[in-house]
């Protein structure tokens, strides 16, 4: 599904990852793990091709087609969703319009028919019964006023709208109380199956208790540095990263 | 792939004509340029007007010669040579008696290139159109549905004929001969423009409508609308303008002047996409307009505008809130690109007992305009209660424009309560880069912002309106970001 090879990239000539290399196949749900100013955040705004890093070298596939150069949307069209860790407001664009003017423009990419109405509103309510989302939530303005958990929420409800071959969820536990990381990792489960692919970066392991993952990655100082299961994240919970650190310079 | 960029986009749009410039050869019958005592009176010669309205022009004339152009406003310009232009136009072939299907085809190709084809106006059962080409008012139509109710709409050279008793009675009393310099202006050489009339306790059927377009080269263009709405009766009035490309500037000075009689309504609204010039800032029109309607007892006037064209625009549609309990009310979205310039607001005057007054101003700056909101709420010694709300948002996008707001208030009542809120912010690009990766391409996430930014102005306008003000919007901004 997604084939990571050797990136580079840097922001402000600094340079944040410093040769990634990352496999996910098709059906499975990788972690990315990592102390602050690991560069977790950069490797997802790269992945969905935000324009203010710089990729020196290496290269992005998504289903072995070089995505690395394509714009943002080009990279949405084909199936890259990025649930982002600080949702942006959009004043007086309601979340029904909102998602319902990103589906259309991903169908008329693919040329496709714009979604009928009906059918719209059928999937709508669909998905945010998954979500457990009140209906006066969806004519509210895009993340105005949303609480730590709506916005999550709204994110992973875009996520189920838009259907994508690869979800990356960028600290997306962060902000959200117990009720509400149950609910939204209930809804990515329900979402996950045998022909996507799930990311999940994250701070802490709690997350990984709702959304096992297959592989887990430790990110350090812009390279991935170990991989394992999902017990790797128990022991990163237990021990920090400092023993990691350890074993890397010993 | 090869990757399409945002300046491949910027360059493309650049380079994308005026939508509307075209120019449609009609044979026209053009005074000389210059303006005196003379030309004033052939003006009203030629439109077989009577004595009075001929002195009331002679009268203004001699004003206007007495005034000097207004600075205050927060423009800059060349300011026209009022002696290099004509001062009336008129397609030669253009006949009020004939039917439409008289009418040169030229002009009827014309209208269709605008998307305003009469025979498609007609068959939209629930406007009536009274167009304006130039100067003259060439084809009416609804005439009869609206006659049924007694309401009277036709071109105002016309109404000066037929129903001289009301022109002459509520002409100039909203905005007096020697009001401002443009309306002094407007009042000796104002061409023709529209007259409606809504009898006691009507409520006018459908949206009178009427499109503006300066078609000759060189020409100002005079309009004046008088609209009179007698006691109890209702009527959605909808204005809307284009204009065709020129380099010299053109002037456009019109008057508007709206009468709500006791517990009457009006609404008034624009959308002005006049030609804003190039992208270097040459051509272009010059938008000086004097737009105010008076309200007397529980009446109400709203305003609602959008404001996309013109190179300079110095506009401030108001309200003489002069009866008890009358209501007022400004709904803008003002628009700049380029080297655009905005000055425009409203004025509210409270003179009587508990009016209320409400504002709400969206100004849209990019590129290197300069786009300021200027109001005044003004409430008089004797207005008690009286009430304002006004809100001023003003939305940038890149590092060359300005938005500007300048409000003025000034209460002589200790009982008035007045509010005012103001908000500036910037597309951002995170918001951009947000709506990208939901799969929305830049232009198309850009007038997303913008359309959920003026929402609270666009509802205010007529649904079918409201569609082409979205339109306008995006065309207006694309390109102005990258």
């Amino acid at each position: 599904m997604l084939s990571i090879k050797n990136l580079h990239a840097s922001v402000e000539d600094k340079d944040i990852l410093k040769g990634i290399n990352l496999e996910i196949k098709a059906g499975e749900v990788h972690a990315i793990m990592g102390p602050n100013g690991a560069g977790k955040s950069t490797l997802s705004s790269i992945i969905a091709g935000n324009e203010n890093y710089e990729v020196s070298e290496g290269e992005i596939l998504l289903e072995g087609e070089d995505i690395s150069e394509l714009a943002p949307e080009e990279r949405a069209h084909k199936g890259v969703f990025l649930s982002f860790q600080y949702p942006v407001e959009i004043p007086g664009v309601s979340v029904t319009n909102f998602i319902k003017t990103a589906i259309n423009e991903k169908r008329k990419a693919n040329n496709q028919e714009e979604m009928p109405a009906n059918e719209m509103l059928k999937l709508i309510r669909e998905k945010s019964e998954l979500l457990e989302m009140d209906r006066k939530f969806l004519s509210r303005s895009l993340n105005e006023g949303f609480s730590g958990g709506e916005k999550k929420r709204n994110e992973i409800f875009q996520m189920a709208m838009l259907e994508p071959k690869l979800a990356i969820l960028d600290e997306t536990d962060s902000g959200l109380d117990i009720d509400a990381l149950r609910i939204v990792a209930n809804g990515v489960n329900k979402l996950k199956n045998e022909s996507n692919a799930v990311l999940v970066i994250t701070h802490y392991q709690r997350l990984l208790d709702y959304i096992v993952p297959d592989y887990v990655h430790v990110l350090m100082d812009g390279k991935i540095v170990k991989t394992g299961g999902a017990d790797l994240a128990l022991k990163l919970e237990e021990k920090g990263y400092d023993w990691i650190k350890q074993e890397q310079e010993a | 792939m090869a990757k399409y960029t945002e300046d491949d986009l910027k360059v493309e749009l650049e380079n994308k004509e005026y939508e509307y410039g075209f120019y449609t050869e009609l044979e026209s019958e053009t005074f000389p340029n210059g303006l005196n005592e003379d030309i004033v009176r052939a003006i009203s010669q030629k439109k077989e007007e009577p004595q009075w309205m001929t002195d009331w022009r002679i009268e203004a004339f001699r004003a206007w010669q007495e005034m000097t152009e207004p600075e205050w406003a927060n423009v800059h310009y060349e300011k026209p040579d009022f002696q290099a232009i004509s001062y009336y136009s008129a397609p030669k072939k253009a006949d009020p008696n004939k039917t439409l299907d008289d009418v040169d085809p030229e002009l009827l190709a014309m209208y269709k290139k605008l998307g305003i084809s009469i025979d498609e106006q007609k068959k939209m059962n629930n406007i009536a159109m009274d167009i304006v080409v130039d100067s003259v008012s060439v084809a009416t139509t609804f005439k009869k549905t609206l006659a049924e109710k007694g309401i009277i709409f036709m071109s105002i050279s016309e109404a000066i004929k037929e129903h001289p008793e009301l022109v002459r009675k509520y002409l100039g009393t909203v905005v007096p001969q020697k009001d401002n310099f443009y309306a002094a202006l407007n009042s000796a050489v104002f061409s023709d423009g529209s007259f409606c009339y809504i009898p006691k306790g009507v409520r006018c059927p459908m949206e009178l409508s009427t499109y503006f377009r300066i078609n000759q080269a060189g020409t100002g263009q005079f309009e004046r609308t008088l609209v009179i709405a007698d006691e109890g009766s209702y009527v959605s009035y909808l204005e809307g303008c284009t204009a065709p490309s020129r380099d010299e500037n053109q002037l456009h000075a019109a008057v508007v002047e709206l009468i709500a009689l006791d517990n009457a309504e009006i609404k008034y609204s624009t959308v002005q996409n006049w030609y804003p010039g190039n992208k270097e800032g040459k051509g272009g029109v010059f938008n000086f307009v004097t737009k105010r309607g008076l309200c007397e007892k529980n009446a109400k006037i709203s305003w609602t505008q959008v404001e996309t064209g013109s190179a300079v625009t110095w506009k401030y549609p108001s309200c003489v809130l002069k009866g008890d309990n009358s209501i007022g009310e400004f709904y803008s979205i003002a628009v700049t690109n380029n080297f655009q310039q905005a000055d425009t607001g409203t004025k509210m005057i409270h003179l009587g007992k508990n009016t209320k007054s409400t504002i709400i101003s969206k100004g849209i700056s990019a590129g290197k305009s300069q786009n300021s909101y200027r109001g005044l709420v003004q409430i008089g010694a004797r207005a008690e209660n009286a009430r304002n709300f006004s809100q001023c948002d003003s939305l940038l996008m890149g590092n060359n424009c300005g938005a500007h707001t300048f409000p003025y208030i000034e209460s002589k009542n200790a009982t008035a309560k007045i509010e005012h809120e103001a908000t500036t912010s910037k597309i951002g690009e995170d918001q951009v880069f947000y709506c990208n990766q939901r799969g929305i391409p830049t232009e198309k996430a850009i007038a997303l912002i913008v359309n959920g930014f003026s929402k609270d102005v666009l509802n205010k306008l007529p649904m079918e309106f409201a569609v082409e003000a979205q339109k306008l919007l995006e065309i207006s901004l694309e390109g102005s970001v990258g």
